[in-house]
Order: structure tokens, then C-alpha cells, then sequence
């Protein structure tokens, strides 16, 4: 199971890669107070999904060394962008960070299906489902920011 | 005579469940005034608080000099409390009224003449429309104006100018009790009456204390608590107050949890319904969706656990639970208490879960009331000026949009609702950069009653922004503005407002404003006019000249939604009551409860939102709500706590929250011109639990200040009735005093609080924030506070503070007979 382990390996990162992402964008943004706080709530949900697969990851083996999934690692937002239009790019790139958790989880859940590795399939369920939620609120705040930012933002 | 300083909730009239509120006609005359002497009596209502006691102003040689409760009125059965007694016609012929419109020329505001000042408001509209189009444009209202001014406004705004950025300081207020509303049910709406009290044997307060807030309907309250098989009160509030005092007497119970843990609360409660199968089965199933994932969501919430996050004993919560599953008509009603805490709203939606598992809605005695704060706020959320769509519909919802727009005889495309509404802390955050560029204010008091108030002088007074302050005087706001236009105020002008419980009364003017103020609905004709805002055929946009052809044409657009006014006119409310909405060819004389068929406004084609994620507040989608199939069933919705956004820790170690006292009304402008009110509660103060005041050397009436990571202020200390690790400010007080007081400079709660804002409802929270205190100085006496009322000094302490009083000479008669009220169900045969 090579590959699998790559996956769990994979959603490791990329929800680690989220988590400071979006702490980074709170700070970056502290003076919204909504993205300030809502972003460090959300970091904290990517933080419990990694402790969650702890336990799969020591079973499984962290195998981070095969290729192909590499080109699927994004890296982390370690700097945030100024002002209004800035903020929107910033989500946008949490947004591309969240859909990468997303779509790495579904991958897994199918793989923990077909072992009927249950532990494994009800994280990558729960987890999946704070992902969406994650997006879900990523995309109200892009279309709450984006006509102001886009058409009188200084 | 009363005093109803001394006596602020007047004589007793107990009667037993299940019979009519007697009549209790109260009076007050400004001194020197006989009833004889009246000239003219003139209809309206209350304006001081979202109850809207029926009312009819007194007029004697073209001023208002008094008023009288109405006997038939459905809401007050003819009582007034202290605020609308005493505070309702004085500010009126206060001497510093602005009655000329002000312009800033080098600095200072000067006076000028209508044409200049609106000729500069035009000018600078005009000139950001070019430049940056509407979105360069923002509103922010009150509470406080007439559903005509908020329609007219609504209108201006959604189809003259297409901006998103509208809003109230109903947001401060009353924004959690739409958003619970809306998240549960599907749309807006009280659903539960105030003729709940007479058949209902439990009553639940959940963070509301009433007899402060709305006097009278508490008075309603004690007239069955005293009265025969009285009901139970239930009372959660950190403050020992009168409910929690009449929690006790009745055999309920007085919950006081930390500050910000109030959905822990919550979450025990409902598990206690599902652990004691305390659920009426049949009608969960049949009329709500949820059950399932709302049972797993509460059960970690075990009144052990429960007690260890909020502080409160594990019986005590049991106990609570058990008089809301045994009783057979609960009444709940919720305010600031919850709804400017930490997870407003889910802890109001949680009020609903309870009533939904039990089905106890819709019926006489089994109801709920999310309360408003501000008497006008039910109509900023109708109408729309706080960014909603007018008649609550879905701006997520095109055929909506498609429904104003025609109405309008506008394009769609105009009416902004390609993004959810702008919120007030948003709004003064684009005015920070100056994104937004043009601020238009409206009859309220941001600079004193927003959170973080230094902030936003900072950005009301910067260049970056222009201000328009329109009001009765010039206050610290107005102070700030580049122009400020004298308006007129209750009594002074016609237009109607809808109270708490959907009880719409119609305001007549009384006088002549004074000097060249004029109505705040005149005022923004007059923009339209000026900035020729037209429809597609060329016509203006907004098509009418006076409230009452602004209130029929709001009557139209109600058709066939929830809050439905097409049965409603002037003339129909010139009767002897207000009447509550919907009212319409079906319901002529308008409805006293809704959904007494169990059937809710959730239909996806018909509900106002399709629901939020209450944690973070992300949207549903239309899709994801149709998949759910909720046609006409309610949510029940759960949330897990979380720990307030500020807890306290070594520099912060206590808890500030702010609130009101029965003498003061907001930032105090009618009431803080009322003698009566304002000898009552004349300056600022904090109260501190005995325990935390004994640790930190402090007495009774001594010099304090308090502080937080924001702001500090200096105030007198209370040794009051707070629980031990919080600390309680009235919110009222501003640099303005009636007195000239000089240390006014530090005494508003609002320095202290954070820019922070429920996910769901975007209300502040104003009550959680850590701070510290550290003794000043002694002071010359006991702290100003009232001594009759929450803010009274905690039982035992010796303080020589003297009784509050001194209110002028009012009246009050019970009547032999009682008026028919029409919707009333003790007096249907
Ligand atoms: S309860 Fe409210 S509306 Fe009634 S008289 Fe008092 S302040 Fe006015």
C-alpha cells in the first residue's frame, strides 16, 4: 500500500500547510475581526484533523518519498498581502489549500473503503466534512470582500 | 400620585392565569400642567423601548407637555413605565435642539441653510458616484426612525443608489433576534405574543432583564406571578436581578453562568430534554428536521460538564430543565443578555431547539420572544435599511430580487444582492480606509455606542470619509461630521413603527418641529430629489411625497410574505389598538400568534436565507438547503461551545460587561433631558462583586478604573450584585451631560470593548471583554448608581446610599371595566 501511505502522508502536510496558512492570514488581517478569528478557529480544525490521524500515520508509515504526489504539495502562505485586494487574494489562496485537503481526504476515503480500515474512513469522513465547511466559509467571505475590493478598494 | 422613579412597575392589578390583562391608565403632565389644561390629545405610541406601549401626547399652546397610556392599546392595556412616562416630551423643548443645519468651514461646524447643506451632500454624492460608483456610498440608521423613513430610505439606497452598505444600530441590538429567527424558521418573525403571559405557567428569561428594559411588560409579568396559580420564572443573567429575585419567589430558578459560556448553557438544557424525554415525538418528527445530529451535537453537555464551564451547580441546571420539560405553556424570552455575548446566535437558536423538542409554539401560553432592544428596530429589519431585502426575501433568492426590482420599475441588476449585506462593523471598517467615502448617519450615537468607541471618533472625524449627521441634537457623533441636519422627532412628525410583537401603531404629529428641522423622511426626499434618482421610464424613483403614501406603498410590497401589511392603513390604525401583523384579507384585524399550525417559512422558494453554518457563519446554498427539503418544517440547530474570543488571564483578570439601567435609554439623549430619569441615574459607575472589591481595596462609591488591552475609563465603584470575576458598566454614558459635568471625558463603557462580532448575526459583543480595576482615589459618597434596581448594592453591604426617588408626581387608575382587545384569547368566547 505504497500509495496510500503517500496520501495519508500528503493530507498530513497539506492540512499542516492550512493551518498556518490560515493563522498567517489572520494575523496578516488581524484588523478584520471576523478573519482574525474565524481564521484561527478554522487553523485549529486542520490542527485537531492532524492529531486525529496520528495514530493511522504511525500504522501506516509516513512514505514521503515517493514522486509523483510531490508535484501536489503547495506550500504554505508565509506572508499576507495588504489591504482589501489583498485580503482576497489571500483567501483565494486558502481557498486553493483547503480544496487540495478536500480532494486529498476523498482519495483517502475511497482507499480506506476498499481495506475497510474503519478508523481510517471515519477521520477522512469527519475531517471531509470540516473541510467543506471550511470552504463553505471561505467562499461567503471571498463574495462578501470581492465587489468592494475590486471596484473602490484605495 | 405616584412617584414612578420610587415605584418604577406602579400599582398591582393581579389576576389568575388564563384571564384578561386588566386596564391600568397611567398619566403624567409636565409641571404646572393640569388635566384641564390639555388642548389637544394626540395618538401614538412610546418610542423609548421596542415594547410600544400605546400612548396619546398631550398638547398644550403647540408643545408637548405629557402623556397618557391607551386603555384599549393590546400591548399595554393603558400602563406606561418610568422612561415613556418621563422621558417622552421634555427633550423636545430642550433649549440646544438643532434647529439650523450645520456646514464645517475650516475646521469648525457653522450654521447655514438647508439648500447649502444639502447642496454639499449632493455635490460630494455626486462626484464619488462618478468616480467609484455606489459602493463608495454607506448608510447607517437607528432604531429610532418611522417605517416610512426606513422604506423611503430602503428604496434610495437598493434602487437610487444600488449599495450594499446599509445598516442599523439595530445591528448593536437587535440583529441576533432576525438571525436566530431566520436560522430556525426561515424568516424573521416574533413568533409568540404577549397574551402568552396569561396562559403560559412557566416563564423562561434568557439574558433579559426585563424589568429594566421593557417595564411594563414586566409589569404584565408581576401581575400573574402575584396573581392566582402563578407561573414559574426561570432566570439566566450573571446579575442578581428582580426576574432572578422573582425566579426564587416563584419556586424557579436563578442561573448565573460566566460571562460568554451561555451556549454551554444552552447545550445542557436541551440534553436534559432528550436524557428526561422531555420531546413531544410525533410533532418533532412531523414539523422540524435536525433531531438527530441536534441530540449528538448537546450530549457531551452533561450538567456536571455544564457546571464546570459556566459556574453553574449541576442541580441548578437540572432543576431548570425539569420546570421547562414538566410545564405545560413555556414563555421564553431572550435579549443583550445573549445576543451581545459570545455565540449570540446559536445560543438563541438553542432557546428555539427547546420550545421545537417540546412543540411548545404556536399556541396561547407556549411561545417565544426574542426581544429588540430599540422601539423601531422590528422596521429597520422589514424594511430593509439594515441591508436585508424589504419584506424579508432572500437577496440569495433571484426571484426575489426580480419581485423588488419590478416593483421598483428598476433593473435587477441595481439592487444589490450579489453579496450579503454589509454589516455596521464592516461599514466603519470600509469608512476607515475610505472605501467607503460617503457616510450617512442617521439618529444615532455611533461615537458613544459602537464598540471601541475611540476607533470610530477616529474614523468618523478623519478626512478619508464625508459625514452627513442627521438628528435632534448635536451629539458626540454629529459633533464629527462635515454636515449635520437638524431633524424632527417623535410628535413632531407622522409615521408608524412596529413594536417587539408585531404590534403596529401609528405616531401622529403633536407640534411643529422647531426652528427649520424637519422629518427625517423630508429629509431624504429631499436628497432623492436633488440627486434625480429615476426608474426605467424616467419617472423618480421613489414616488411619493408623505408617510402615508410611503406607508402604502411599503403595504404593496408586502404582499404574500411573511410580514404582510396589506390589510393595514392609517385609517384602519387610528382605532383604539395597534394591530399585529400579518394582517391582510384573510386576517383583517391581524394575527396574535404565528404558526399555530406548526408550519414554518422554511419552503427554499419562500424562506429569507438559506441558513448559515453557525459557527463560522459560511452560507448554505440554495442547492444544499433544497436537498434538505425543509418545506415548511423548522431547524433545529446545534453548536458546540467555544471560549470567548477575550478570557481574562494575569494583566486582564476579570470580566467586563456592559448593559442598561431603567432610567436611561442608549446614549441618553431624550432621557439624560428628563430630570426625573436623569437624577435617578445621573453619572457612570461599575459594579463589583463584594469578594473581587474586598481583594482589590476597594469601597463603596470610590474613584476606580477599569481598563482593557482597548481603553480604560474612570468611574465610581458599586459594590454590587454581579457575580464574583465579572464587572458590569451601563453603556448610557458619553462626554455629553446635561450638567456639564466635568469628568465626563472617561466614563464610556464602550472604550473597553472589542471589535468583535457574532458570525452569524454580525452583532458586537459588547459583553465580553477581560479587563482590570485598580482603585483611584476615595470618593465624596456612595457610587451614583440607583439603589431600587439590578445596580442595587449587594445585600449586607453598608453603603448610606440614599434610596432612589424623587420622580415627579404621575397618575395612575385601574379600570373597573376592561376594554375588549381583539386578539385576545381570554377574551375569545
Ligand atoms: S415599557 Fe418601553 S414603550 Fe412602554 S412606556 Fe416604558 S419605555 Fe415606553
Amino acid at each position: 500500500m505504497p500509495h496510500l501511505a503517500t496520501y495519508v502522508a500528503l493530507v498530513d502536510h497539506s492540512e499542516r500547510t492550512l493551518a498556518e496558512s490560515l493563522r498567517a492570514v489572520a494575523d496578516g488581517h488581524a484588523r478584520q475581526a471576523d478573519v482574525f478569528h474565524t481564521c484561527h478557529t478554522l487553523a485549529g480544525w486542520s490542527e485537531r484533523h492532524r492529531e486525529d490521524l496520528a495514530p493511522v500515520v504511525e500504522r501506516y508509515g509516513e512514505q514521503d518519498d515517493v514522486d509523483e504526489p510531490e508535484r501536489l504539495r503547495a506550500d504554505a502562505l508565509t506572508s499576507t498581502r495588504e489591504g482589501e485586494i489583498g485580503l482576497l487574494r489571500d483567501l483565494q489562496d486558502l481557498h486553493l489549500l483547503a480544496t487540495l485537503v478536500h480532494s486529498t481526504w476523498t482519495v483517502i476515503a475511497q482507499g480506506a473503503q476498499g481495506l475497510r480500515d474503519r478508523q481510517l474512513l471515519e477521520i477522512a469522513t469527519s475531517s471531509t466534512a470540516e473541510t467543506t465547511r471550511q470552504l463553505t466559509w471561505l467562499t461567503t467571505r471571498i463574495k462578501q470582500a470581492a465587489p468592494q475590493a475590486l471596484i473602490v478598494a484605495p | 400620585m405616584v412617584d414612578r422613579i420610587t415605584d418604577i412597575w406602579g400599582e398591582r392589578t393581579p389576576h389568575p392565569r388564563g384571564t384578561v390583562w386588566p386596564a391600568r391608565v397611567d398619566l403624567h403632565l409636565e409641571e404646572g400642567v393640569a388635566e384641564g389644561d390639555v388642548e389637544r390629545w394626540v395618538q401614538s405610541a412610546c418610542l423609548l423601548c421596542s415594547n410600544g406601549c400605546g400612548a396619546d401626547i398631550a398638547v398644550k399652546d403647540g408643545r408637548m407637555v405629557g402623556v397618557r397610556g391607551r386603555a384599549g392599546d393590546t400591548v399595554s392595556h393603558g400602563r406606561l413605565g418610568p422612561k415613556g412616562l418621563y422621558g417622552s416630551t421634555p427633550w423636545a423643548s430642550s433649549p440646544d435642539r438643532l434647529t439650523r443645519p450645520l456646514i464645517r468651514k475650516d475646521g469648525e461646524l457653522v450654521e447655514t441653510d438647508w439648500d447649502t447643506a444639502m447642496g454639499r451632500i449632493v455635490e460630494v454624492s455626486k462626484r464619488l458616484l462618478d468616480e467609484k460608483g455606489p459602493l463608495s456610498h454607506g448608510f447607517y440608521t437607528s432604531g429610532q426612525l418611522f417605517l416610512e423613513e426606513y422604506y423611503t430610505l430602503a428604496v434610495i439606497g437598493k434602487a437610487g443608489l444600488g449599495t450594499p452598505h446599509m445598516d442599523g444600530n439595530t445591528r448593536l441590538c437587535t440583529a441576533t433576534s432576525a438571525a436566530a429567527f431566520k436560522e430556525s424558521f426561515g424568516a424573521d418573525g416574533q413568533p409568540g405574543s404577549y397574551t402568552d403571559i396569561e396562559h403560559c405557567d412557566a416563564i423562561f428569561l434568557y439574558g433579559h432583564n426585563m424589568p429594566e428594559t421593557q417595564t411594563v411588560l414586566w409589569t404584565r409579568i408581576l401581575d400573574r406571578t402575584r396573581g392566582e396559580n402563578p407561573p414559574r420564572i426561570a432566570c439566566v443573567d450573571p446579575r442578581r436581578t428582580a426576574v432572578a429575585e422573582e425566579a426564587i419567589r416563584t419556586g424557579g430558578v436563578h442561573l448565573a453562568p460566566r460571562v460568554g459560556t451561555n451556549l454551554a448553557l444552552m447545550n445542557g438544557l436541551v440534553r436534559e430534554l432528550f436524557v428526561h424525554d422531555w420531546v413531544n415525538h410525533a410533532w418533532v418528527s412531523e414539523h422540524t428536521i435536525g433531531v438527530d445530529e441536534l441530540r449528538e451535537t448537546v450530549d457531551p453537555y452533561t450538567p456536571e460538564h455544564v457546571a464546570d464551564i459556566c459556574g453553574v451547580a449541576a442541580d441548578d441546571l437540572r432543576a431548570a430543565a425539569q420546570v421547562f420539560g414538566e410545564s405545560s405553556g413555556v414563555l421564553s424570552t431572550v435579549l443583550q443578555g445573549f445576543y451581545q455575548s459570545h455565540q449570540a446566535t446559536a445560543a438563541s437558536v438553542a432557546v428555539h431547539n427547546l420550545h421545537l423538542l417540546r412543540g411548545m409554539i404556536g399556541r396561547p401560553g407556549a411561545g417565544v420572544l426574542q426581544m429588540n432592544g430599540q422601539p423601531t428596530a422590528q422596521n429597520n429589519r422589514e424594511c430593509g435599511a439594515d441591508g436585508d431585502l424589504p419584506g424579508f426575501r432572500n437577496w440569495d433568492n433571484p426571484e426575489h430580487v426580480q419581485q423588488l426590482a419590478d416593483a421598483w420599475n428598476v433593473d435587477a441588476m441595481t439592487v444589490p444582492h450579489w453579496a450579503p449585506p454589509t454589516h455596521a462593523m464592516q461599514i466603519m471598517s470600509y469608512a476607515e480606509t475610505g472605501s467607503i467615502g460617503f457616510l450617512w448617519i442617521s439618529a444615532t450615537n455611533p461615537a458613544v455606542s459602537m464598540p471601541e468607541s475611540a476607533r470610530i471618533r477616529r474614523i468618523l472625524a478623519g478626512d478619508q470619509c464625508f459625514t452627513v449627521v442627521q438628528d435632534l441634537f448635536l451629539t458626540e457623533t454629529a459633533q464629527l461630521a462635515d454636515v449635520v441636519l437638524p431633524a424632527a422627532g417623535w410628535g413632531e412628525k407622522t409615521g408608524c413603527f412596529t413594536n417587539v410583537n408585531r404590534v403596529v401603531h401609528l405616531s401622529e404629529q403633536a407640534v411643529q418641529p422647531p426652528g427649520e428641522a424637519r422629518s427625517d423622511l423630508d429629509i431624504f426626499l429631499m436628497y432623492a430629489d436633488s440627486m434625480g434618482f429615476t426608474d426605467r421610464d424616467g419617472a423618480p424613483v421613489v414616488k411619493w411625497r408623505t408617510a402615508e403614501e410611503a406607508f402604502d406603498a411599503w403595504a404593496i410590497v408586502t404582499a404574500g410574505r411573511p410580514v404582510d401589511y396589506t390589510g393595514l392603513s392609517y385609517e384602519k390604525l387610528r382605532g383604539p389598538s395597534g394591530i399585529p401583523w400579518p394582517a391582510n384579507a384573510e386576517h383583517p384585524d391581524g394575527t396574535d400568534r404565528l404558526y399555530t399550525d406548526g408550519v414554518f417559512p422554511t419552503d427554499t422558494d419562500y424562506c429569507e436565507t438559506y441558513g448559515h453554518d453557525l459557527i463560522t457563519g459560511g452560507a448554505v446554498s440554495e442547492q444544499e438547503h433544497r436537498a434538505m427539503a425543509p418545506g415548511g418544517r423548522a431547524f433545529l440547530k446545534g453548536a458546540p461551545y467555544t471560549p470567548a474570543h477575550e478570557t481574562p488571564g494575569d494583566d486582564y483578570p476579570l470580566l467586563f460587561t456592559t448593559g442598561r439601567t431603567v432610567y436611561q435609554f442608549h446614549t441618553r439623549t431624550k432621557t439624560g433631558r428628563a430630570r426625573s430619569l436623569n437624577q435617578a441615574a445621573p453619572d457612570a459607575w461599575v459594579e463589583l462583586s463584594p469578594t473581587d472589591a474586598a481583594e482589590l481595596g476597594i469601597n463603596e462609591g470610590d474613584w476606580v478604573r477599569v481598563e482593557s488591552p482597548r481603553g480604560a475609563i474612570e468611574v465610581r465603584a458599586r459594590i454590587g450584585r454581579v457575580t464574583p470575576g465579572a464587572v458590569f458598566a451601563p453603556f448610557h454614558y458619553g462626554h455629553w451631560d446635561p450638567d456639564d459635568l466635568t469628568d465626563a471625558e472617561h466614563r464610556s463603557a464602550n472604550e473597553l470593548t472589542m471589535t468583535v462580532w457574532d458570525p452569524v448575526s454580525k452583532q458586537p459583543t459588547f459583553k465580553t471583554a477581560a479587563c482590570r480595576v485598580t482603585r483611584l482615589r476615595a470618593g465624596e459618597g456612595p457610587a451614583p448608581a440607583p439603589t431600587n434596581t439590578a445596580s442595587a448594592p449587594a445585600p449586607g453591604t453598608p453603603t448610606r446610599a440614599p434610596a432612589t426617588g424623587g420622580g415627579a408626581a404621575t397618575s395612575s387608575h385601574v379600570l373597573d371595566e376592561t376594554p375588549h382587545y381583539a386578539l385576545d384569547p381570554s377574551q375569545e368566547i
